[in-house]
């Protein structure tokens, strides 16, 4: 029975009692419990099911190395799978279901697997499944889907809140244990702006459970009064429940608050993800203790002696009457003492070592306790909770000596320290052949920009392990962060004088294969001594393929137990010593945090920026159905009651064409250039001449890169002799922006220009259609005459009282105009054209619209037509291309001669024999196939509609040496199979000559 | 026509900070070479204040300059004064290369207040909002979450942020979630 005891527990307060639920079944806790600790107190020891064998398991830690207790947590909106017990502090309504098992926890069907585990081994899914090929995704893995994972998927949305938290300290401190206060003391007092963090809610680390004295005084108070005395000043920051997550390049540090795990009903986010620059991070981590490896290790009651102790210690619950405490080290003495203080039944102290410990021995013995030196446990008796361990000699091969009868088990294999943090950013580990441990290389820790050491390692994290040396350590080491010459004075600890750990990667030593079939080495994988060996066998030799061929340390606890026992078995098969194995890489996070922390406040309605132009609330009160352009949304179309997207772009184009239309083209980049060297900067950038524009005049230009390929393009407007305006494509404005800057301040620096983003000044809107003029007329002001206002000219003025710059510029072909307005007035200047746009029946119209109208004209739409691979003369745009000028960016590429073969694919109008449109996407298909046996490809679709204004589908495309094949039909496979038969026409399809936009 | 219409109804959220849409106010872009003796002096006749040194915003009667970069300034001042200022500053710029433009309606703008200001800010943008390190005076070009912003406290319990004025509804709502009440950390307060 696993129970509470009516004396200890120095974390839970018995006075507050806390209802909650496993499984269905109600139990109750004390507030400062965790959800493991309540469970043992309620004799629930059996909390899950292995990943692959379904073995029943047990707590095996009491802390975030947990490797069995995980749950599923909450419901709904709070569901969260693979929670670990050992960190889940209790609270009021707390509702947790076992994973991996079915039909239920006590009765797992899968548990047959641990009987098929000789056809199970390392590296199984990859012999078995690999054939027949197709055999993988229709059969095998849905089957292995559902027989395999540990927690459910959360079927609702996350109903919690995460934030982000810029932080920048000179020092920050990970780990709130002995050697964190003491470092953090230390350092504090230089002044420097520091930041304590401890994952668990307590101060202290594990020292108050294991004892000791410091300065004279009981331990636990020691660690009061460094809390207080940190607390107290200014420049220290201490926040409890906060995990250092990450180490990065440049004093980068991750660090995830827990705010309200363990009060849900609490306001504010959940979590919030601390991303934090700081010069120096001390580590002061600790230590992990590893589990022995024997057969049946991994029994339900069977764990950590440090867990055991600290269950006894602080939280006041025994895992049962009868404890067996097997080791390699003396520090399990302690537990073994404190069951006994505790005024449980200590069975024995089985020690692998011939001559047992050091004073905690002694101490041991005086308290009654039997010790077994040099003996080992050959196996666990009990099927689904220990009821009795089989004991031999360590040395020999397994053969029982005795049976002892116990109900609980607790193991020591020495201790790992918790390097992750220090291993994230590149530092070294040393293998100590006397402590049996891998901890940092003081020669080597990881360095910051100046060389300098910017992770310092402190405490049990650096190998030291006796309270006396944590506390020197931690004293030198908060010294050594601030640069401070003043040595301080460490307080004092009594050393302990322990016996030295011994080697004990198997127990026995000598165990055959059956006992080493069932000696864990990762728990929540399943992975035991013989596949670690069987993986060796198969020339798996280094530790990264070992570990990803048996999958040890791949689970969700990444191996925080397994690695060191793995790697030394691994070693063990390939008799090789233990450091030239290695460790598998260490990467962050040390812990599973939370996606929602990853994700911060970026959800919902801030998920993304949606760029809105002035005119955009009147759009989405339309109920246009928008598209997304870059980060902007743009009206696709404007469909009224019962029409369909393709009917709304029909009526807006037969309005446009018909009469009169409106586009919101705020969208439009706008870049203002201005400087004596302006016109000879944007000849540089534009493909044509623009210093020969006049002032008054617009041109449309195209923009190439250094390799020739285009860009951008758009109309450029000359406002004055230095100054020019530069229309973008909507998705391009910022890009380009920064393509100036980069040449400006790169390669042309003397060169005297300004460029500066204006897009968001202005609201710009597209009046277009016959009865354009008419309507501005209407609103009266500026002169837009043909006289006064010619086609690819621009004017300042006045329209309908708004301040407005006129641009007599087409996009559709027909007489259009582009009026920019401040944007405040954006919005007050649209209502206005549509008052006064009434009695033409005025409609606006999306970007589908601006499509097909400029498809029907056979102008080019940067991204349709272009790709990153397509050149001007492509698309038959030479004429745009000046000869006179000795230099733009992407002349020389475009001389090249892969740009001059005449076999480029090159822009042709596409009409289908049938009138039908052409499938978006599709490729013209010629004689021949290819290397794969694929029919050859000749061309490709780049833009396709249907044209309301010819009735017919109507598309453009790029087609091998397409110009020179005018009048040929050619196929286009379509992806039922059937082809449509496409004529080479020439793409302009709507008033070739230009008479209706020039009236 | 002259009066400004303001993207939106003014916006206002009262969390932890209050977070509200400021009134419209004149901006004007100046790039130029104002660290130059004759062009700071030049600025200084039209301005009525030294141009800021780097990070720095810079306070006058009738206006207030933000550096932006080692050739760009950002003067503010009231909506009816923007057309006087700019005049006044072509004037003194005379056939120098430097360039000044109206941007008072590509931006939008908000005032933050309340005692924990500066943790709001910290949420949003990768900057040391600790006391100290930044204090009033001070005006940083940064980010707010995913898009481009720039900041300045003009008190200890009040900052401005602005933003373009396209992500003006992003930047109110995620000032509106970093402020939620519930979420304080308390950490400079």
């Amino acid at each position: 029975m696993s129970t509470r005891l009516s004396s200890t527990g120095r974390l839970i307060d018995r006075s507050q009692k806390i209802s909650f639920s496993f499984n269905g079944k109600n139990f109750s806790g004390f507030k400062g419990d965790t959800l493991a600790s309540a469970l043992l107190a309620n004799d629930q020891i059996l909390l899950g099911r292995s990943f692959k064998y379904h073995r029943p398991r047990g707590v095996v830690s009491s802390g975030s190395e947990e490797p069995n207790a995980l749950v599923n947590l909450g419901d709904g909106g709070m569901f969260e799978p693979n929670q670990r017990t050992t960190t889940t502090e209790l609270f009021d309504g707390l509702s947790a279901t076992s994973q991996n098992h079915w039909p239920s926890l006590e009765f797992d069907v899968g548990a047959i697997n641990q009987y098929l585990s000789r056809f199970l081994p390392a590296g199984f899914y990859y012999k078995m499944f690999i054939h027949p090929r197709p055999f993988w995704k229709y059969i095998y893995e849905p089957f292995i889907r559902q027989s395999a994972g540990l927690g459910k998927a959360p079927s609702e949305k996350d109903a919690s809140t995460y934030e982000h938290f810029y932080a920048f300290y000179d020092i920050v401190v990970v780990g709130g244990g002995v050697a964190g206060l003491q470092a953090a003391l230390t350092a504090a007092k230089s002044g420097k702006k520091i930041l304590l963090i401890e994952q668990t809610a307590h101060w202290g680390g594990r020292a108050p459970v294991d004892g000791g004295e410091v300065n004279g005084q009981p331990l636990d108070k020691f660690v009061d009064k460094c809390v207080a005395v940190l607390a107290s000043m200014e420049n220290v920051t201490m926040r409890t429940r906060m995990m250092g997550a990450g180490v990065y390049d440049h004093g980068y540090l991750i660090a995830y608050e827990r705010l309200s795990d363990h009060k849900p009903e609490a306001s504010g986010p959940r979590h919030r993800l601390w991303r934090i620059r700081t010069g120096s991070i001390i580590i002061a981590t600790g230590a992990i203790e590893r589990p022995l490896v024997f057969s049946d290790n991994d029994k339900p009651g069977v764990l950590l002696a440090s867990a055991l102790r600290d269950y006894i210690v602080d939280y006041g619950v025994s895992v049962g009457d009868r404890t067996v405490v097997v080791t390699n080290n003396d520090d399990a003495y302690l537990t073994a003492i404190a069951v006994k203080n505790a005024g449980l039944e200590v069975s024995a102290i089985i020690d692998a070592r011939p001559n047992g410990a050091g004073e905690l021995g002694e101490k041991a013995k005086a308290l009654g306790i039997s010790v077994k030196a040099g003996k080992g446990i050959a196996k666990v008796l009990g099927s689904k909770r220990v009821t009795g361990v089989a004991i031999c000699a360590q040395a020999g091969e397994g053969a029982v000596l005795e049976e002892i009868p116990c109900d609980c088990v607790a193991m020591s294999g020495g201790w790992s320290p918790v390097v992750h943090l220090y291993s994230h950013c590149g530092g070294k580990l040393l293998w100590d052949e006397e402590k049996l441990m891998f901890h940092p290389d003081a020669h080597n820790y990881p360095k910051n920009h100046n060389g300098k050491p910017f992770i310092l390692p402190a405490g049990a994290v650096s190998g030291r392990m006796d309270l006396s040396e944590v506390l020197r350590d931690a004293t030198k080491v908060g010294s050594k962060a601030v640069d401070s010459k003043k040595t301080s004075k460490p307080p004092s600890a009594r050393m302990r004088v322990d016996a030295p750990i011994e080697a004990v990667w198997m127990m026995p030593q000598g165990a055959g294969i059956k006992l080493r079939s069932k000696a864990w080495l990762d728990f929540q994988n399943d992975v035991k001594v013989s596949d670690v060996q069987l993986a060796a066998q198969e020339g798996f030799q280094s530790v990264e393929h070992a570990k990803r061929y048996t999958t040890l340390g791949m689970a969700t606890d990444q191996g925080k137990l397994s690695n060191i026992n793995g790697l030394a078995t691994l070693a063990a098969s390939l008799n090789a010593p233990i450091p030239e194995v290695g460790t598998t890489t260490f990467r962050p996070p040390y812990t599973p945090i939370s996606m929602g922390s990853i994700a911060g406040l970026a959800r919902d309605e801030v998920f993304q920026p949606i760029r809105q132009t002035p005119i955009h609330v009147w759009h989405e009160e339309q109920g246009a159905y928008m598209e997304p352009v870059g980060q902007w949304r743009r009206p696709y179309c404007y469909p009224r009651t019962g029409e369909s997207y393709a009917d709304a772009v029909e009526r807006e184009i037969n309005q446009t064409r018909g009469s009169l239309g409106l586009i919101d083209a705020s969208t439009l980049g706008k870049l203002l250039i201005k400087g004596p060297d302006a016109a000879k900067f944007l000849d540089m950038l534009y493909t044509n001449m623009m210093s020969r524009l006049k002032v008054g005049k617009c041109r449309y230009g195209l923009m190439c890169n250094e390799n020739g390929f285009l860009s951008d393009d758009g109309v450029v407007a000359r406002i004055d002799k230095e100054t020019f305006l530069c229309h973008t494509t909507s998705g391009g404005a910022d890009y380009i922006h920064a393509h100036m800057e980069e040449w400006l301040q790169t390669e042309w620096w003397d060169w005297k220009v300004y460029v500066a983003n204006v897009t968001e000044q202005f609201a710009q809107v597209g009046v277009v259609g016959p009865n354009a003029r008419a309507v501005l007329e209407k609103l009266g002001g500026m002169d837009v005459s043909k006289d006064a206002l010619g086609f690819m000219e621009w004017k300042d003025g006045q329209i309908g009282g708004f301040k407005a710059r006129a641009y007599r510029i087409s996009f559709s072909g027909e007489l259009s105009y582009e009026i920019a307005v401040p944007a405040n007035q954006g919005l007050a200047f649209w209502q206005a054209l549509l008052e006064a746009g009434q009695e033409f029946g005025v409609m606006p119209y999306g970007t589908e619209a601006l499509h097909v109208m400029r498809a029907e004209k056979g102008f080019i739409m940067i991204g349709d037509e272009t790709d990153g691979t397509v050149i001007p003369q492509d698309l038959g745009m030479n004429w745009s291309i000046s000869q006179k000028k000795t230099d733009f960016l992407g002349k020389r590429a475009q001389e090249r001669s892969y740009m001059v073969d005449v076999n480029r694919w090159r822009l042709v109008g596409l009409q289908t024999t049938d009138g039908s449109v052409i499938p978006d996407g599709a490729y013209a298909v010629g004689q021949g196939r290819n290397a794969n046996g694929q029919k050859n490809t000749i061309g490709r679709v780049t833009s396709t509609y249907y044209s309301p204004t010819l009735q017919r589908g109507i598309a453009m495309g790029l087609v091998h040496k397409g110009p020179e094949r005018l009048g040929e039909i050619i196929d286009f496979p379509k992806v039922d199979g059937t082809i449509v038969k496409v004529k080479i026409v020439d793409q302009v399809f709507y008033d070739k000559d230009g008479e209706k936009q020039n009236v | 026509m002259s009066d400004p219409v303001t993207a939106m109804e003014t916006l206002r959220f009262e969390g932890f900070v209050t977070v509200s849409q400021a009134g419209s106010l004149g901006m004007i872009t100046l790039r130029g070479d104002f660290g130059s003796k004759p062009f700071g002096t030049a600025l200084k006749k039209a301005l009525g204040l030294d141009p800021p040194q780097k990070r720095q915003i810079a306070h006058g009667n009738n206006s207030t300059a933000a550096w932006m970069s080692p050739d760009e300034l950002l003067i503010f001042c009231s909506w009816e004064d923007k057309a006087t200022l700019m005049t006044a500053l072509q004037k003194v710029i005379g056939k120098r290369h430097a360039m000044v433009i109206d941007v008072s309606d590509a931006r939008m703008t908000f005032t933050l207040t309340g005692s924990n200001v500066r943790e709001v800010i910290a949420k949003l943008a990768p900057v040391d909002l600790s006391p100290g390190s930044f204090e009033p005076g001070e005006l940083r070009r940064t980010r707010f979450g995913q898009i481009a912003a720039a900041f300045w406290l003009v008190s200890q319990d009040e900052a401005k942020v602005i933003c373009f004025r396209s992500v003006g509804d992003y930047m109110f709502k995620q000032l509106k979630a970093a402020s939620t009440p519930g979420s304080e950390l308390d950490i400079w307060t």
